[in-house]
Protein backbone atom coordinates (compact mmCIF):
# COMPACT_ATOMS: atom_id res chain seq x y z
CA UNK A 1 0.00 0.00 0.00
CA UNK A 2 2.86 2.36 0.82
CA UNK A 3 4.33 1.84 -2.63
CA UNK A 4 0.99 2.66 -4.25
CA UNK A 5 0.59 5.81 -2.15
CA UNK A 6 4.14 6.97 -2.81
CA UNK A 7 3.96 6.42 -6.54
CA UNK A 8 0.54 8.09 -6.68
CA UNK A 9 2.00 11.15 -4.99
CA UNK A 10 4.84 11.24 -7.51
CA UNK A 11 2.35 10.80 -10.34
CA UNK A 12 0.22 13.66 -9.04
CA UNK A 13 3.35 15.78 -8.73
CA UNK A 14 4.09 15.27 -12.42
CA UNK A 15 0.45 15.86 -13.38
CA UNK A 16 0.23 19.21 -11.58
CA UNK A 17 3.79 20.40 -12.18
CA UNK A 18 4.07 19.62 -15.86
CA UNK A 19 0.53 20.84 -16.50
CA UNK A 20 1.28 24.14 -14.77
CA UNK A 21 4.59 24.51 -16.61
CA UNK A 22 3.02 23.89 -20.01
CA UNK A 23 0.12 26.26 -19.42
CA UNK A 24 2.41 28.94 -18.02
CA UNK A 25 4.64 28.88 -21.11
CA UNK A 26 1.62 28.71 -23.40
CA UNK A 27 -0.19 31.57 -21.71
CA UNK A 28 2.99 33.64 -21.67
CA UNK A 29 3.46 33.29 -25.42
CA UNK A 30 -0.25 33.77 -26.07
CA UNK A 31 -0.61 36.92 -23.95
CA UNK A 32 2.63 38.40 -25.23
CA UNK A 33 1.64 37.89 -28.86
CA UNK A 34 -1.79 39.35 -28.16
CA UNK A 35 -0.23 42.50 -26.65
CA UNK A 36 2.20 42.76 -29.56
CA UNK A 37 -0.56 42.34 -32.09
CA UNK A 38 -2.88 44.86 -30.48
CA UNK A 39 -0.04 47.38 -30.06
CA UNK A 40 0.65 47.19 -33.79
CA UNK A 41 -2.99 47.32 -34.81
CA UNK A 42 -5.18 48.61 -31.96
CA UNK A 43 -8.35 48.40 -34.07
CA UNK A 44 -7.92 44.62 -34.27
CA UNK A 45 -7.74 44.25 -30.48
CA UNK A 46 -11.40 43.22 -29.82
CA UNK A 47 -11.24 40.58 -32.55
CA UNK A 48 -7.92 39.27 -31.31
CA UNK A 49 -9.23 39.19 -27.75
CA UNK A 50 -12.03 36.83 -28.76
CA UNK A 51 -9.62 34.47 -30.47
CA UNK A 52 -7.19 34.74 -27.53
CA UNK A 53 -9.87 33.58 -25.10
CA UNK A 54 -10.76 30.71 -27.41
CA UNK A 55 -7.16 29.52 -27.43
CA UNK A 56 -6.92 30.19 -23.68
CA UNK A 57 -9.86 27.83 -23.17
CA UNK A 58 -8.15 25.19 -25.28
CA UNK A 59 -4.86 25.52 -23.37
CA UNK A 60 -6.55 25.67 -19.99
CA UNK A 61 -8.58 22.53 -20.58
CA UNK A 62 -5.75 20.02 -20.46
CA UNK A 63 -4.31 21.45 -17.25
CA UNK A 64 -7.70 21.59 -15.58
CA UNK A 65 -8.32 17.95 -16.52
CA UNK A 66 -4.89 17.20 -15.03
CA UNK A 67 -5.80 19.00 -11.80
CA UNK A 68 -9.07 17.09 -11.63
CA UNK A 69 -7.37 13.73 -12.09
CA UNK A 70 -4.67 14.77 -9.62
CA UNK A 71 -7.24 15.66 -6.95
CA UNK A 72 -9.09 12.42 -7.61
CA UNK A 73 -5.88 10.41 -7.19
CA UNK A 74 -4.99 12.31 -4.02
CA UNK A 75 -8.27 12.33 -2.13
CA UNK A 76 -10.10 9.28 -3.45
CA UNK A 77 -7.25 7.07 -4.62
CA UNK A 78 -8.75 4.58 -7.10
CA UNK A 79 -5.72 2.26 -7.03
CA UNK A 80 -6.10 1.46 -3.33
CA UNK A 81 -9.49 -0.14 -3.88
CA UNK A 82 -7.90 -2.54 -6.39
CA UNK A 83 -5.77 -3.79 -3.53
CA UNK A 84 -8.91 -5.34 -2.04
CA UNK B 1 -5.82 4.51 5.74
CA UNK B 2 -5.64 6.67 8.83
CA UNK B 3 -8.36 9.15 8.03
CA UNK B 4 -8.27 11.66 10.86
CA UNK B 5 -10.68 14.09 9.27
CA UNK B 6 -14.30 13.09 9.50
CA UNK B 7 -17.12 15.13 8.11
CA UNK B 8 -20.74 15.03 9.10
CA UNK B 9 -22.66 13.27 6.36
CA UNK B 10 -26.12 13.92 5.02
CA UNK B 11 -27.86 12.15 7.88
CA UNK B 12 -25.44 13.04 10.62
CA UNK B 13 -23.53 9.82 9.94
CA UNK B 14 -19.78 10.18 10.13
CA UNK B 15 -18.10 9.53 6.80
CA UNK B 16 -14.48 9.65 5.78
CA UNK B 17 -13.50 12.32 3.26
CA UNK B 18 -13.09 9.62 0.66
CA UNK B 19 -16.63 8.33 1.19
CA UNK B 20 -17.96 11.88 1.15
CA UNK B 21 -16.37 12.65 -2.21
CA UNK B 22 -17.31 9.30 -3.76
CA UNK B 23 -20.88 9.77 -2.57
CA UNK B 24 -21.04 13.21 -4.16
CA UNK B 25 -19.59 11.98 -7.44
CA UNK B 26 -22.14 9.19 -7.98
CA UNK B 27 -25.46 9.56 -9.73
CA UNK B 28 -29.08 8.94 -8.89
CA UNK B 29 -29.46 5.97 -11.21
CA UNK B 30 -32.69 4.49 -12.52
CA UNK B 31 -32.17 1.26 -14.37
CA UNK B 32 -32.79 -2.43 -14.88
CA UNK B 33 -31.58 -4.41 -11.90
CA UNK B 34 -29.70 -7.41 -13.35
CA UNK B 35 -30.64 -9.68 -10.43
CA UNK B 36 -34.38 -9.09 -10.13
CA UNK B 37 -34.99 -7.82 -13.67
CA UNK B 38 -37.08 -4.88 -12.42
CA UNK B 39 -36.64 -1.26 -13.41
CA UNK B 40 -35.91 0.62 -10.21
CA UNK B 41 -33.70 3.21 -8.53
CA UNK B 42 -30.29 1.94 -7.45
CA UNK B 43 -29.98 1.82 -3.65
CA UNK B 44 -26.17 1.80 -3.48
CA UNK B 45 -23.26 2.83 -5.68
CA UNK B 46 -22.44 -0.85 -6.35
CA UNK B 47 -25.99 -1.48 -7.56
CA UNK B 48 -25.75 1.50 -9.89
CA UNK B 49 -22.52 0.10 -11.35
CA UNK B 50 -24.06 -3.33 -11.89
CA UNK B 51 -26.90 -1.82 -13.93
CA UNK B 52 -24.31 -0.83 -16.52
CA UNK B 53 -25.65 0.40 -19.81
CA UNK B 54 -29.35 -0.14 -19.06
CA UNK B 55 -29.69 2.83 -16.75
CA UNK B 56 -30.53 6.52 -16.69
CA UNK B 57 -28.85 9.20 -14.63
CA UNK B 58 -32.05 10.82 -13.45
CA UNK B 59 -30.34 13.75 -11.72
CA UNK B 60 -28.30 14.85 -14.77
CA UNK B 61 -31.32 14.44 -17.05
CA UNK B 62 -33.58 16.35 -14.66
CA UNK B 63 -31.25 19.34 -14.28
CA UNK B 64 -30.26 19.58 -17.94
CA UNK B 65 -33.91 19.42 -19.09
CA UNK B 66 -34.99 21.88 -16.41
CA UNK B 67 -32.27 24.40 -17.30
CA UNK B 68 -32.66 23.97 -21.05
CA UNK B 69 -36.45 24.19 -20.91
CA UNK B 70 -36.31 27.10 -18.50
CA UNK B 71 -33.97 29.02 -20.80
CA UNK B 72 -36.21 28.31 -23.81
CA UNK B 73 -39.35 29.52 -22.02
CA UNK B 74 -37.53 32.60 -20.68
CA UNK B 75 -36.20 33.59 -24.11
CA UNK B 76 -39.61 32.96 -25.67
CA UNK B 77 -41.29 35.14 -23.05
CA UNK B 78 -38.79 37.96 -23.62
CA UNK B 79 -39.07 37.59 -27.40
CA UNK B 80 -42.88 37.78 -27.28
CA UNK B 81 -43.00 41.02 -25.33
CA UNK B 82 -39.93 42.66 -26.88
CA UNK B 83 -40.52 46.25 -27.98
CA UNK B 84 -38.31 48.76 -29.74
CA UNK B 85 -39.92 51.71 -27.91
CA UNK B 86 -39.07 51.04 -24.29
CA UNK B 87 -36.62 48.16 -23.99
CA UNK B 88 -36.14 47.24 -20.33
CA UNK B 89 -33.11 45.76 -18.64
CA UNK B 90 -33.94 42.09 -19.24
CA UNK B 91 -34.58 42.67 -22.93
CA UNK B 92 -31.25 44.47 -23.26
CA UNK B 93 -29.54 41.57 -21.53
CA UNK B 94 -31.07 39.00 -23.89
CA UNK B 95 -30.22 41.18 -26.90
CA UNK B 96 -26.65 41.37 -25.64
CA UNK B 97 -26.38 37.56 -25.65
CA UNK B 98 -27.96 37.43 -29.12
CA UNK B 99 -25.55 40.00 -30.47
CA UNK B 100 -22.53 38.31 -28.92
CA UNK B 101 -23.40 34.92 -30.43
CA UNK B 102 -24.45 36.55 -33.72
CA UNK B 103 -21.08 38.29 -34.05
CA UNK B 104 -19.19 35.07 -33.42
CA UNK B 105 -21.26 33.24 -36.04
CA UNK B 106 -20.77 36.04 -38.58
CA UNK B 107 -17.04 35.94 -38.07
CA UNK B 108 -16.55 32.20 -37.94
CA UNK B 109 -19.12 30.97 -40.44
CA UNK B 110 -18.74 32.02 -44.07
CA UNK B 111 -21.63 30.19 -45.73
CA UNK B 112 -25.40 30.47 -45.89
CA UNK B 113 -27.17 28.36 -43.28
CA UNK B 114 -29.98 29.67 -41.10
CA UNK B 115 -29.59 26.88 -38.55
CA UNK B 116 -26.09 27.66 -37.30
CA UNK B 117 -26.82 30.79 -35.26
CA UNK B 118 -29.76 29.25 -33.32
CA UNK B 119 -27.66 26.13 -32.74
CA UNK B 120 -24.76 28.21 -31.41
CA UNK B 121 -27.07 30.24 -29.18
CA UNK B 122 -28.69 27.10 -27.76
CA UNK B 123 -25.34 25.46 -27.08
CA UNK B 124 -23.90 28.57 -25.44
CA UNK B 125 -26.83 29.40 -23.17
CA UNK B 126 -27.48 25.80 -22.21
CA UNK B 127 -23.86 25.04 -21.30
CA UNK B 128 -23.46 28.30 -19.37
CA UNK B 129 -26.55 27.49 -17.31
CA UNK B 130 -25.47 23.91 -16.67
CA UNK B 131 -21.97 25.08 -15.69
CA UNK B 132 -23.38 27.74 -13.36
CA UNK B 133 -24.90 24.98 -11.21
CA UNK B 134 -21.30 24.37 -10.16
CA UNK B 135 -21.39 27.57 -8.11
CA UNK B 136 -24.35 26.42 -5.99
CA UNK B 137 -22.87 25.17 -2.68
CA UNK B 138 -22.16 21.47 -3.09
CA UNK B 139 -24.33 20.19 -0.24
CA UNK B 140 -27.52 22.26 -0.52
CA UNK B 141 -29.42 20.55 -3.31
CA UNK B 142 -28.16 17.01 -2.58
CA UNK B 143 -29.30 17.42 1.04
CA UNK B 144 -32.81 18.48 0.00
CA UNK B 145 -32.91 15.64 -2.52
CA UNK B 146 -31.72 13.13 0.08
CA UNK B 147 -34.41 14.35 2.47
CA UNK B 148 -37.04 13.70 -0.20
CA UNK B 149 -35.39 10.39 -1.05
CA UNK B 150 -35.80 9.09 2.48
CA UNK B 151 -39.54 9.28 2.01
CA UNK B 152 -39.22 6.82 -0.87
CA UNK B 153 -36.97 4.33 0.93
CA UNK B 154 -33.69 5.72 -0.46
CA UNK B 155 -31.32 5.71 2.51
CA UNK B 156 -28.11 7.13 1.01
CA UNK B 157 -29.31 8.83 -2.11
CA UNK B 158 -26.72 10.41 -4.40
CA UNK B 159 -27.80 13.46 -6.33
CA UNK B 160 -25.51 15.22 -8.75
CA UNK B 161 -26.41 18.80 -9.53
CA UNK B 162 -24.02 19.84 -12.32
CA UNK B 163 -25.07 18.05 -15.53
CA UNK B 164 -21.83 18.93 -17.33
CA UNK B 165 -19.85 16.87 -14.80
CA UNK B 166 -21.60 13.85 -16.30
CA UNK B 167 -19.67 12.62 -19.36
CA UNK B 168 -22.91 11.21 -20.75
CA UNK B 169 -24.33 14.73 -21.10
CA UNK B 170 -21.23 16.37 -22.59
CA UNK B 171 -20.47 13.47 -24.94
CA UNK B 172 -24.15 13.36 -25.91
CA UNK B 173 -23.91 17.01 -26.96
CA UNK B 174 -20.62 16.57 -28.80
CA UNK B 175 -21.88 13.46 -30.63
CA UNK B 176 -24.95 15.44 -31.73
CA UNK B 177 -22.56 18.05 -33.15
CA UNK B 178 -20.57 15.24 -34.80
CA UNK B 179 -23.74 13.92 -36.48
CA UNK B 180 -24.42 17.45 -37.76
CA UNK B 181 -20.85 17.67 -39.10
CA UNK B 182 -21.32 14.43 -41.08
CA UNK B 183 -24.82 15.43 -42.23
CA UNK B 184 -23.73 18.82 -43.56
CA UNK B 185 -20.54 17.39 -45.08
CA UNK B 186 -22.53 14.84 -47.08
CA UNK B 187 -25.23 17.39 -47.93
CA UNK B 188 -22.78 20.00 -49.25
CA UNK B 189 -20.05 17.84 -50.77
CA UNK B 190 -22.00 14.72 -51.61
CA UNK B 191 -21.11 11.30 -50.22
CA UNK B 192 -18.31 11.02 -52.78
CA UNK B 193 -16.90 14.40 -51.88
CA UNK B 194 -16.96 13.59 -48.17
CA UNK B 195 -15.21 10.24 -48.68
CA UNK B 196 -12.76 11.80 -51.14
CA UNK B 197 -11.82 14.35 -48.50
CA UNK B 198 -11.06 11.52 -46.11
CA UNK B 199 -9.18 9.42 -48.64
CA UNK B 200 -7.25 11.87 -50.84
CA UNK B 201 -6.70 14.83 -48.60
CA UNK B 202 -3.15 15.39 -47.42
CA UNK B 203 -1.03 13.41 -49.94
CA UNK B 204 -3.06 12.67 -53.07
CA UNK B 205 -4.66 9.44 -54.19
CA UNK B 206 -1.60 7.15 -54.33
CA UNK B 207 -1.20 7.42 -50.55
CA UNK B 208 -4.82 6.52 -49.79
CA UNK B 209 -4.29 4.10 -46.85
CA UNK B 210 -1.95 6.56 -45.22
CA UNK B 211 -4.41 9.43 -45.76
CA UNK B 212 -7.20 7.38 -44.20
CA UNK B 213 -4.98 6.58 -41.24
CA UNK B 214 -4.53 10.30 -40.60
CA UNK B 215 -7.96 11.63 -41.48
CA UNK B 216 -10.26 9.11 -39.73
CA UNK B 217 -8.71 9.55 -36.26
CA UNK B 218 -8.78 13.33 -36.82
CA UNK B 219 -12.48 13.12 -37.58
CA UNK B 220 -13.24 10.83 -34.63
CA UNK B 221 -11.14 12.93 -32.23
CA UNK B 222 -13.41 15.94 -32.79
CA UNK B 223 -16.45 14.79 -30.75
CA UNK B 224 -14.31 13.08 -28.11
CA UNK B 225 -12.09 16.08 -27.42
CA UNK B 226 -15.07 18.44 -27.59
CA UNK B 227 -17.04 16.48 -24.99
CA UNK B 228 -14.15 15.52 -22.74
CA UNK B 229 -12.78 19.07 -22.58
CA UNK B 230 -16.04 20.40 -21.16
CA UNK B 231 -16.46 17.41 -18.85
CA UNK B 232 -12.88 17.56 -17.58
CA UNK B 233 -12.97 21.25 -16.73
CA UNK B 234 -16.23 21.08 -14.84
CA UNK B 235 -15.37 17.79 -13.15
CA UNK B 236 -12.11 19.26 -11.87
CA UNK B 237 -13.92 22.34 -10.59
CA UNK B 238 -16.59 20.31 -8.84
CA UNK B 239 -14.01 17.97 -7.34
CA UNK B 240 -12.03 20.86 -5.85
CA UNK B 241 -15.19 22.26 -4.26
CA UNK B 242 -15.83 18.81 -2.80
CA UNK B 243 -12.27 18.49 -1.53
CA UNK B 244 -12.54 21.90 0.15
CA UNK B 245 -15.90 20.98 1.66
CA UNK B 246 -14.62 17.62 2.81
CA UNK B 247 -11.29 18.62 4.27
CA UNK B 248 -11.56 22.10 5.70
CA UNK B 249 -14.63 21.73 7.90
CA UNK B 250 -15.82 24.93 9.54
CA UNK B 251 -13.32 27.34 7.93
CA UNK B 252 -14.04 26.38 4.34
CA UNK B 253 -15.88 29.53 3.24
CA UNK B 254 -12.84 31.67 2.23
CA UNK B 255 -11.37 28.75 0.29
CA UNK B 256 -14.69 28.19 -1.48
CA UNK B 257 -14.85 31.86 -2.33
CA UNK B 258 -11.33 31.96 -3.79
CA UNK B 259 -11.92 28.88 -5.92
CA UNK B 260 -15.33 30.18 -7.04
CA UNK B 261 -13.75 33.46 -8.18
CA UNK B 262 -11.20 31.51 -10.18
CA UNK B 263 -13.78 29.09 -11.48
CA UNK B 264 -16.26 31.75 -12.63
CA UNK B 265 -13.89 32.42 -15.55
CA UNK B 266 -13.99 28.77 -16.60
CA UNK B 267 -17.81 28.62 -16.62
CA UNK B 268 -18.53 30.91 -19.61
CA UNK B 269 -15.13 30.25 -21.22
CA UNK B 270 -15.77 26.55 -21.75
CA UNK B 271 -19.28 27.27 -23.08
CA UNK B 272 -17.68 29.78 -25.49
CA UNK B 273 -15.04 27.26 -26.58
CA UNK B 274 -17.67 24.57 -27.20
CA UNK B 275 -19.77 27.02 -29.24
CA UNK B 276 -16.82 28.36 -31.26
CA UNK B 277 -15.52 24.89 -32.09
CA UNK B 278 -19.01 23.84 -33.19
CA UNK B 279 -19.14 26.85 -35.54
CA UNK B 280 -15.62 26.17 -36.87
CA UNK B 281 -16.29 22.46 -37.44
CA UNK B 282 -19.59 23.16 -39.20
CA UNK B 283 -17.92 25.86 -41.30
CA UNK B 284 -15.36 23.29 -42.42
CA UNK B 285 -18.22 20.92 -43.24
CA UNK B 286 -19.64 23.56 -45.61
CA UNK B 287 -16.34 24.35 -47.34
CA UNK B 288 -16.26 23.33 -50.98
CA UNK B 289 -13.94 20.41 -51.87
CA UNK B 290 -11.51 22.36 -54.06
CA UNK B 291 -10.79 24.72 -51.17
Amino acid sequence: MEIILASTVIGVFWLLGMGALGTAIGFGILGGKFLEGSARQPEMAPKLQGSMFLVAGLIDAITMIGIGIGMWFTFANPFLSQLG
Amino acid sequence: MAEAAHVAGEHGVNQTVQEYITHHLSYLTFGKNPESGHWEFAKTIEEATEMGFMSFHVDSLFWSFLLGGGALLFFRYIGKKATSDTPNGIQNFVEMIFEFVGNQVNEGFNHKNAHIAPLALTIFVWIVLMNLMDLVPVDWIPMIAAWFGQGFGQEHMSFKVVPTTDPNITLGMSISVFILIIYYSIKNKGLGGFLAELAFHPFGKWMMPFNLMIEIPTLLAKPISLGLRLFGNLYAGELLFLVIAGLLGAVQLPAHFIWAVFHILVVPLQAFVFMMLTIVYLNAAHDSPEH
